[in-house]
């Protein structure tokens, strides 16, 4: 117990929370994407879809645990380094420069805080629907009969709003920005990284990002240009 | 050529210290940096005043010793050189020059471009021993050391511990140099017995003595004189992740 403290404490610890915390929100946001790429298919197809997820029941609960646990170890790994980088250098140099670091990779505290800002307005948005509370009165009826709730109405009424589907386009923008450095950031962290596939790394990284952001801002756009309706 | 340098001026560790302005005149392109400096503070001592402390010692980019940061680089704009092999020749007439310290909370100031590196002594200390055999040199090929091996651990022992991968990093990090001393002796097969140990201690050094977190953007092996590789980094995350583990679950 008393090493497992010490290696939580340690630097590299704190890099290997980082990453793996990281990798495994980066799996979610993958897997969310997809789920919510249904939309482009009949309305019953997503409505199916999130009847089933909400009716996993401890399973539903289970898995947001796990995220949550996540998320907050992400934030406090975040929050730990951020300090202790600054402490590292008080006296900073009156003139700086930068030879290659990325910009995504020097803006990673600043993409990461309102990527958390957006997620808490997300989760309010349409997971506890109290941004408009009318999304919870959406109901519709599956070819088999089922009562479920009309997620493909309540996308649709959201994103309707030009207000909300910028600050989502700006949200996942920045998320992307964010994956844009630590997607391959991540396999340094835990030693995977080396020359040989650094390159490789470093393009998939920024293919994944773009492939990624449109995929989200798909959504938005195509519901304000009344694609899907 | 004609050049105006700011220069750090800082009397000692408590003092606050300031960026003061020289005009550079009459420099000979085939200088190098330090030569330059040489003429500077000669000038200065003419007229009375106090010369800019640096530190240097061989003068021909290999004990480690030459630390400044110019115009915001660590050993300037010329990638895998020491500022002592750095020429003026590379610099333009009527360029301004910054010249600051090395910058971090683990190399405190001693006077103008002056730091106390001892922390990385420290961290050499806590890598502690590697088993061998004194006395009469052993046969050559009773350790068979393939050349794979032989070339990595030979790219690490290249690190003359001048710390401007401390100074480059935006964090203030010294992994690239904890990452090539440890690389060098895990690579081979004499310091494979202290592995663990050894990486375990480092980075307990290292973080001890206030250096920031790596976080990953290579800034390190950009200005790092011997070209030292990030890959290094990743060797050190891989093994020291494997030590701890092995310490939590067996002991
Ligand atoms: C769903 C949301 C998020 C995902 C998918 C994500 C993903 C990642 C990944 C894969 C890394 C690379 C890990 C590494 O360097 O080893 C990373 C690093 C980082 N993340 Fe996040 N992150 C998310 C949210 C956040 C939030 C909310 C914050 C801020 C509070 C944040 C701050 C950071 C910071 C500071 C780093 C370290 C950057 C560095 O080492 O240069 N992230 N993130
Ligand atoms: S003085 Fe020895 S490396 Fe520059």
């Amino acid at each position: 117990m008393q090493n497992f403290a010490r290696l939580f404490r340690s630097s590299l610890g704190k890099k290997y929370v980082m990453a793996v915390s990281g990798l495994i929100l980066l799996l979610f946001v993958i897997g969310h994407l997809v789920g919510n790429l249904q939309i482009f298919a009949h309305p019953d197809v997503i409505n199916a879809y999130a009847h089933f997820l909400q009716n996993l029941g401890p399973g539903l609960w289970a898995v947001r645990l796990i995220l949550l646990i996540t998320l907050v170890a992400h934030v406090w790994a975040a929050v730990e380094l951020t300090l202790e980088n600054k402490r590292a250098r008080p006296e900073t140099y009156r003139q700086d420069d930068t030879i290659q670091a990325s910009y995504a990779s020097r803006t990673m505290r600043i993409s990461g805080f309102i990527v958390l800002a957006f997620l808490i307005f997300h989760l309010a948005h349409y997971t506890l629907q109290v941004v408009d509370t009318e999304y919870q009165e959406m109901y519709t009826t599956l070819a088999d009969g089922t009562e479920v709730h009309d997620v493909h109405a309540m996308m649709v009424k959201g994103f309707q709003s030009v207000w909300i589907s910028l600050f989502y386009l700006v949200g996942v923008g920045l998320l992307s920005w964010h994956l844009r450095h630590g997607f391959a950031s991540m396999f340094q962290s835990i030693g995977l990284r080396n020359a040989t596939i650094a390159q490789t790394l470093e393009k998939t990284a920024i293919g994944f990002a773009i492939i990624y952001f449109l995929g989200n801002a798909l959504i938005p756009i195509a519901v304000l240009a009344g694609w899907v309706s | 050529m004609d050049l105006k340098l700011r220069v750090w001026r800082q009397k000692n560790r408590d003092a606050e210290g300031r960026l003061v302005e020289y005009d550079a005149k009459d420099i000979d392109p085939e200088m190098s940096f330090l030569e330059m400096l040489d003429v500077i503070n000669e000038r200065l001592v003419a007229a009375g005043d106090d010369p800019i402390a640096f530190d240097h010692d061989c003068r021909e980019g290999i004990c480690g010793a030459c630390s400044a940061t110019i115009n915001g680089i660590p050993h300037g704009p010329q990638r895998a050189t020491t500022v002592c092999q750095l020429h003026m020749r590379h610099f333009k007439d009527g360029d301004v020059l910054t010249i600051e310290p090395f910058r971090a909370k683990a190399f405190p100031v001693v006077r103008d471009l002056v730091v106390d590196r001892s922390a990385f002594d420290r961290i050499i200390e806590a890598g502690g021993f590697v088993s061998v055999r004194t006395g009469s040199a052993p046969e050559a090929n009773t350790l068979p050391v393939p050349k794979q091996d032989a070339d990595w651990a030979m790219d690490a022992a290249s690190c003359i511990g001048c710390g401007a991968c401390v100074a480059a990093c935006k964090n203030a990090s010294a992994m690239l140099f904890v990452a090539a001393k440890a690389g060098h002796l895990n690579t081979l097969p004499q310091g494979k017995p202290e592995k663990d140990r050894r990486v375990l201690s480092m980075v307990a050094a290292m973080d001890e003595a206030g250096f920031g977190n790596c976080t990953n953007q290579y800034e390190c092996s950009a200005v790092c004189p011997k070209s030292i590789s990030e890959d290094f980094i990743a060797q050190l995350n891989r093994d020291y992740l494997k030590a701890s583990l092995k310490k939590c679950l067996m002991g």
